[in-house]
């Protein structure tokens, strides 16, 4: 009896133990993610009729509907953002498959530290030696004057070229490791089997290599357009004054602007964005978004 | 020679230093089970990736059907494996397993459809097409997997010792069925294996290979019986070795004393000179007990005592030691159950007819 009772008073003990350790998460949550996020509902929602009144309104939505230039902001970044993460896994696919498959021992780490170095300095930092790259007193377009490829220096800054190559360079290593960890786990045997079977280097790839790698490739690629979508820096530095970025948007409402209420709006959309076009791409790859977060 | 399936011409790989395959010729003909026995590292994988066109040879060719397999690339030569592991394709059904190669030479779906429905009947899997690859216990994958192999009709299935990831029980049970499927089918199988059980078993004829040369070919009961090397002798089967100096040797018999001091005769294995090292081996079912000396008469007689007792069902064995010399032998129990009240450190009478003691000479390194 005197174990039986021991036992039931344990129960609500390990109980408490488990809701401390869970304690500071839950106010992570809680505190930075849950309560900001209902704040720019209520915030969204609202519009000042008269100073420091306010109602329930859906005008910032409105606005954002009838003013095309926010729209046409809205389509721009979805779009960039989509053709930043397929070309971030065009470079990382054949990237991935070098380090895992084709490179062994110590070439193999050393690889992946390189995907790794570029981190170890701050995001500013790198942004800023692209421009001085790119800008037109800088070395790439002298370079081009050297070899005669141009008469004169070519400004390579501000265009959505130079946005798409930060974004990329940016991305690579959050598609390089899930899909290294995908292919790891393949076994070369599957890809002599269909080798052996009749199958050829792009069947194979087709058939065998891509559905295996799918849910690293889903979790690389929902990664990537998450930082893309939310990216203030890369294009705002490297697109200049006219990038159109989405989140530049967001910026001026809340900081230039000082209008709030447009800019949680705004911020809304933009959450709803990057929701519907993950769900969209694992609906239409037939992909599970938890299966997709066990493997990544 | 239009019955050879596979002739291997004096092939040779190299890696770095290390010889893996050295100088090696080998033929199969049509309709027959051969298998490569070695231990670990001998270069049969090697050997086997060479047939199969995943490596291409340093010297020497290969020839599948009377035809040269020089830079044919493995998805074009008549040639189909089973991987060790087996390679199923785990993000496909069975049935799209076993149509994959059919898929790849663009056969129509109906074609396809049909093919592997038989196919898996033959296999005693009829109606699994729409199963998925983990939903299969070992066997069932095993015999998936030599499916999606012989749907395509190769001139040579290689087997790369595709029983290794199997329990024993069942292992012993897939021997049999590979043995009828390879009966059934007529395909030319080459095995792989390091366990001489499944060669000797299975096979038409074995290869014993030994740092990338092959030791003896031939049927399983001459590699038991005439083993040509100590390698062979020793690798192929239980055996007792006992080393010594030729003493005497007449036409029949060779006599020597084994390094612990045993007189022992032995049946020459090619002719061996007076005063040359010699190995003999002695089988366990070859020595003979008995609790009176006299009884073994006129054999080679000796007094040892149990050192233990090895009981496996028909395979019990005893360990004697001899009790002049302190040699030990494995003796095998007569399956009567004669000795079955043996005991650990009775003394006992053995002995073994010399014309069943085979001995080699050696060349000392």
């Amino acid at each position: 009896m005197t174990a039986a009772v021991s036992t039931d008073l344990a129960a609500p003990r390990t109980r408490l133990a488990l809701f401390l350790l869970f304690a500071p998460a839950l106010v992570w949550l809680l505190g930075l993610i849950v309560l900001p996020h209902v704040e720019l509902a209520v915030l969204s929602l609202r519009a000042r009729v008269a100073p420091r009144i306010h109602e329930f309104s859906f005008a910032n939505y409105r606005t954002f509907i009838d003013e095309p230039l926010y729209w046409h902001t809205f389509v721009r970044t979805a779009t960039i953002s989509i053709i930043a993460t397929a070309c971030t896994l065009l470079i990382a696919f054949p990237t991935a498959w070098y380090i895992v498959k084709i490179a062994r021992g110590r070439a193999k780490s050393l690889l992946l530290v390189l995907c790794l170095i570029p981190f170890w300095v701050s995001e500013t930092v790198r942004t800023l030696g692209w421009m001085i790259l790119l800008r037109e007193s800088g070395v790439m377009p002298h370079f081009l004057v050297m070899l005669g490829v141009t008469a004169q220096p070519v400004e390579m800054l501000y265009h959505d070229a130079t946005i798409l190559v930060g974004l990329v360079y940016t991305s690579l290593l959050f598609m390089v490791v899930p899909l290294a960890n995908a292919l790891e786990s393949l076994d070369d045997a599957l890809i002599e089997a269909a080798y052996d079977l009749g199958g050829n280097a792009w069947s194979i790839l087709r058939q065998i290599v891509i559905p295996h790698a799918a849910p690293g490739i889903a979790a690389g690629s929902i990664v990537v357009f998450m930082l893309t979508l939310g990216n203030y820096l890369t294009p705002t530095l490297l697109g200049g004054k006219n990038s159109l970025w989405f989140t530049e948007q967001i910026y001026t409402q809340f900081i230039t602007r000082f209008n709030w209420e447009q800019g949680a709006a705004f911020g809304f959309l933009l959450l709803m964005l990057s929701t519907a076009i993950v769900w969209l791409g694992l609906t239409l790859t037939g992909q599970r978004f938890g299966d997709v977060m066990r493997r990544a | 020679m239009p019955d050879l399936d596979l002739e291997v011409d004096r092939v040779s790989k190299r890696y770095g230093a290390h010889l893996a395959v050295d100088d090696l010729s080998l033929a199969v003909g049509r309709g027959s089970f051969f298998s490569i026995l070695g231990p670990s590292g001998c270069g049969k994988t090697t050997l086997l990736r060479l047939i199969a066109g995943f490596l291409e040879p340093d010297s020497g060719d290969v020839r599948i059907g009377g035809r040269s397999m020089r830079s044919v690339l493995p998805n074009r030569r008549p040639v189909n494996m089973v991987f060790q592991h087996l390679a199923l394709f785990p993000m496909m059904s069975v049935g799209e397993n076993v149509g994959y190669g059919l898929a790849r030479r663009g056969a129509a779906h109906a074609l396809i459809r049909e093919r592997v429905a038989t196919m898996l009947k033959r296999v005693g899997l009829p109606g699994a097409e729409a199963k998925r690859i983990d939903q299969l216990s070992g066997g069932q994958k095993q015999r998936v997997a030599i499916a999606r192999s012989l749907v395509l009709e190769p001139t040579l299935l290689l087997l790369d010792e595709p029983l290794g990831a199997l329990d024993l029980k069942l292992r012993e049970h897939m021997k049999i069925e590979l043995k009828q499927l390879q009966a059934d089918f007529g395909t030319t199988f080459v095995y792989i294996t390091h366990d001489q059980s499944e060669a000797l078993v299975l096979s038409d004829h074995v290869a014993v290979m030994s740092a990338g040369r092959f030791e003896q070919v031939g049927t399983p009961q001459e590699l038991y019986y005439q083993p040509r090397t100590p390698f062979v002798a020793g690798f192929v089967g239980a055996n007792n070795r006992l080393r010594g100096n030729a003493a005497r040797v007449d036409g029949q018999f060779v006599e020597f004393e084994s390094a612990q001091g045993l007189p022992l005769r032995a049946r020459p294995s090619g002719p061996i000179a007076a005063g040359a090292a010699v190995e003999a081996f002695v089988r366990p079912e070859v020595v003979l007990l008995a609790r009176d000396a006299p009884e073994l008469a006129p054999m080679q007689r000796f007094v040892g005592s149990v050192e233990s007792l090895l009981f496996d069902g028909a395979n019990s064995a005893v360990l004697l030691r001899e009790e002049r010399t302190g040699t030990e032998f494995r003796v095998a129990l007569p399956q009567t159950g004669q000795f079955a009240d043996l005991r650990e450190g009775e003394k006992v009478a053995f002995g073994f007819d010399p014309q069943r003691v085979v001995c080699f000479e050696v060349t000392r390194t």
